[in-house]
């Protein structure tokens, strides 16, 4: 029998995520004990990592939406050869680029730090994603629900924002710092809204097939959410770079667009009683359970969100630790659980089994070992980036100093960091087994 | 909501993207007050820069890795500059390696950042807050040529 080209995806996907936690973790440690893991410096590992967590969003992503597509979609997928192709230039692509950092060969941009002639697998492997999937889509006929516009809006905006990520290597964009430096955070920017376009997709979809309702997927609410969040994702990335001297308007438009957010933030408070009784009603669904869990991060980060995108806020919290703590905050709280939650249904779901009692109860330590240690991880971050903003704005230490002074923090991080990794095994064992015995 | 509405505003807004990106690559990224200081020698130690991939510990205006200091305005700093660079480049330190850069790629990572320094001002420790939440960018016209 022809296995499901998505449970690849996916389990190559649970491999790159314990891969790149693994080397956050180490990372981490490289900041509080000069010289550890010398093999692999600092400079290396941390491209190694934030490129497998990025692999790990895309893989899982992309392996889900193939398989929801053609299962749950009512439409037939127009190529079931191109998932195939997508998933070796992948992997290939993926293997070459952790090859040539562990060679010490960059030459990229940060976060796609790898030589750029990389990146032109990785643009062809989108184009055929997305052929393969407006293709398939638009032999649906009935009314679309909004993830199928979502993941549609992801795909196309992923691939033009990648492209702009690599604009650098034209002169024009290249010579002028200012530009470079502009034109990059807007792409990456983007970047992020567009994965976030197939995450929050993905979450919409689990949320529909598990109740079996899609009354919230084509509600007129759930597209007005939707064209906000696009919105945020063409015009609010200059949040990132309020202190680069480009023209100030830039500034401006983000700022007004960010501020939207709270009409974001207000909807998910004003909703927030009547979803969690909804929601632990459905508690013990383990999809259902990392989604509930996503919500929370959710609040929590928008609010962290909207604060540091007030310049006032801004000026004190840009390149601190309150930006790392956002970006993990999002990135493990946010996106890893709805990942999470979306493997959890679709491994079972491929393998036509279930999860044992004990690998349930497993996979339920895992859950609230890495919650309530992600808590306490990002807490630290927030304190370390508070107080490094603080005595950078004073200027009264050397920066080593105001390192020295946060050390206590990062310590928390890393430790943190090691329940977070022991949390995620605790979880990925038995999914890791299940995809073993469904592929024997 | 009716699906012509959703593709009318889905085409207005990826318009306004294009629109808003050509804006953003020509008009809004104009000003290099540092354009005199952009020499070939720069823009050699630029490429460099990257292929070290230097930014994975140091920040140009905040934006890269903490291990290491902000590097826009090291090269005007009080009791840093190019010698300054040029030690560390030459012998590294307990958390920066020893990059064995020759004397020539020294002299272009050096006059990428004094051309990064003449840009502007990072972080920004000179600024008056607004009562609309927004700040009056006093350290970019203080960098000015």
């Amino acid at each position: 029998m022809k296995k499901q080209i998505s449970i690849y995806f996916i389990l190559f996907a649970i491999l790159a995520l314990l891969g790149g936690v693994l080397f956050g973790i180490i990372g981490a440690f490289q900041f509080i004990i000069p010289g550890f893991f010398k093999s692999i410096p600092f400079i290396q590992c941390r491209p190694l990592h934030v490129s497998l967590v990025i692999a790990w969003i895309f893989l899982s992503a992309v392996g889900g939406i193939y398989y929801y597509l053609s299962r749950y979609c009512n439409v037939t997928l127009y190529s079931t050869k191109l998932p195939r192709i997508h998933l070796w230039i992948f992997i290939l692509t993926g293997f070459m680029i952790l090859g040539a950092y562990l060679a010490g060969k960059f030459g990229g941009k940060e976060y796609w730090e790898f030589p750029p002639v990389l990146a032109i697998p990785i643009i062809i492997s989108w184009i055929l994603f997305g052929f393969n999937y407006f293709k398939t889509v638009f032999t649906k006929t009935d009314p679309w629900p909004v993830y199928i516009w979502m993941w549609g809006t992801g795909i196309f905006f992923f691939l033009f924002t990648y492209m702009e990520s690599n604009l650098w290597v034209f002169p024009y964009f290249r010579d002028n710092l200012v530009r470079d430096i502009t034109v990059q955070w807007k792409a990456n920017g983007s970047l992020v809204g567009s994965w976030n376009m197939l995450i929050y997709g993905t979450a919409i979809f689990l949320m529909d097939r598990i109740k079996n309702d899609d009354t919230i997927s084509k509600s007129r609410l759930a597209f007005i959410m939707y064209f906000l969040g696009l919105i945020n994702l063409i015009f609010n990335w200059a949040h990132h770079i309020y202190i680069v001297p480009n023209a100030l308007w830039i500034r401006y438009i983000a700022y007004g667009i960010s501020m939207t957010e709270l009409i974001i933030l207000g909807k998910i408070i004003w909703n927030w009683k009547k979803n969690l009784s909804k929601a632990l009603q459905d508690f013990h669904i383990l999809s259902i359970r990392f989604i509930v869990a996503s919500d929370v991060w959710i609040l929590l980060n928008l609010v962290l969100a909207i604060a540091l995108s007030i310049p006032a806020i801004n000026i004190f919290t840009h390149g601190t630790h309150l930006t790392v703590a956002h970006a993990m905050g999002s990135t493990i709280g946010i996106n890893t659980m709805i990942l999470i939650a979306s493997c959890l249904f679709l491994i079972p779901d491929i393998a036509q089994k279930q999860f044992s009692a004990l690998q349930g109860r497993l996979i339920s330590i895992g859950f609230w070992i890495i919650n309530i240690i992600l808590l306490f991880f990002w807490l630290a971050l927030i304190f370390a980036g508070y107080i490094k903003g603080y005595l950078i704005i004073q200027d009264k230490l050397i920066y080593q100093d105001i390192m020295l002074q946060i050390r206590p923090y990062m310590a928390t991080v890393a430790i943190t960091g090691v329940a977070i990794f022991a949390g995620m095994l605790m979880i990925f064992t038995p999914a890791l087994k299940m995809i073993k015995d469904y592929l024997r | 909501m009716r699906l012509n509405t959703k593709r009318f505003i889905s085409a207005i807004l990826v318009t306004s993207f294009f629109i808003y990106s050509i804006v953003i690559y020509t008009t809004g990224t104009s000003v290099d007050k540092g354009a005199k200081w952009r020499t070939g020698q720069s823009k050699k130690g630029k490429l460099l820069f990257q292929q070290k991939n230097c930014i994975a510990c140091h920040q140009i205006y905040g934006l890269g890795g903490f291990m290491g200091p902000d590097l826009t305005n090291v090269i005007s700093a009080p009791g840093k500059g190019s010698f300054y660079i040029k030690a560390f480049l030459m012998n590294g330190t307990e958390r920066m390696p020893n990059f064995h850069l020759t004397d020539t790629e020294k002299d272009e990572i050096v006059a990428f950042l004094t051309y990064t320094d003449k840009t502007g001002v990072s972080p920004v420790k000179h600024f008056t807050l607004n009562y609309d939440g927004t700040v009056n960018w006093k350290g970019h016209d203080e960098k000015a040529d």
